[in-house]
């Protein structure tokens, strides 16, 4: 039962990807892969948020926090295609581009995953307090 | 037709992840994360096959976008450097961040090399 809703929710988390990453890509301009790096920031901080604040409250069902992280967030941001895309960057010749692909992908995606922990954990201090009184 | 592949894809990548990790959790009792390492870099060396062999559209979305897609994941990749990193746990975090980019990156070139040549 557990698999099937972690597979539900990844259906969803991956059509999130793809549908996000075709209209980032119908606005972006020249070969920089900004689909593929906004989505992994983007769920790196919706990941931080969700584990530090939501998993830690009694608001979900434990099979609803697992549907939710493992398989909606982690479906929806990508490490293959994140490989993939530097690879060709570098193929191509465009070495500044595949430099600043990874260096953001490696400490930004930290800092947004800090940032969802930080806000997360802030979020879990005030909703405890407002539980409390 | 589309919508169908990418979400065939997408249900099984998830369950695939989700059924390794736990079974890797089994087994494996160390702080290095080794089901998100291995599952990323295997899934980046068959991204690199399925792109570098130009299948359809259909069999791209399935394999490629659905699949190795939800199979793979930078979420929870960087929630776990996190941790080591909150942990002060250092030499695991640089193994991990080092192994995980250039093997990733290597094996998502060597799928495409491979399948230039199949």
């Amino acid at each position: 039962m557990l698999y099937v809703l972690v597979g539900l929710a990844g259906i969803l988390g991956a059509s999130a990807r793809y549908g996000l990453s075709l209209l980032i890509t119908h606005f972006a301009v020249g070969t920089f892969p900004w689909a593929t790096l906004s989505i992994n920031l983007i769920g790196c901080f919706v990941l931080g948020y969700a584990t530090h604040f939501l998993f830690k409250t009694a608001l979900l069902h434990q099979y609803a926090m697992t549907a939710l992280g493992t398989g909606f967030v982690g479906s929806f941001t990508t490490f293959s295609t994140f490989s993939v895309e530097s690879v060709e960057l570098l193929r191509a010749g465009f070495y500044g581009y595949a430099f600043v692909y990874i260096v953001i992908s490696l400490f930004g995606g930290l800092l947004m995953s800090y940032l969802g922990y930080a806000l997360g954990t802030r979020r879990l201090r005030l909703f405890q307090k407002e539980d409390a009184s | 037709m589309n919508l169908v592949a990418l979400a065939t894809g997408a249900f099984f990548g998830a369950i695939s992840r989700f059924a390794i990790s736990q079974w890797t959790k089994t087994i494996w009792k160390k702080d290095f994360p080794l089901a998100t390492f291995v599952i990323n870099t295997l899934g980046s060396f068959l991204l690199g096959l399925v792109i570098g062999s130009h299948l359809d559209s259909t069999w791209t979305l399935l394999l490629g976008t659905g699949f190795l897609g939800s199979f793979t994941t930078f979420s929870t990749f960087k929630l776990e450097t996190l941790q080591l990193v909150q942990n002060q746990n250092r030499k695991t975090l640089a193994l991990y961040l080092g192994l995980s980019y250039l093997l990733g990156i290597s094996a998502a070139f060597l799928g495409i090399i491979v399948s230039l040549n199949i």
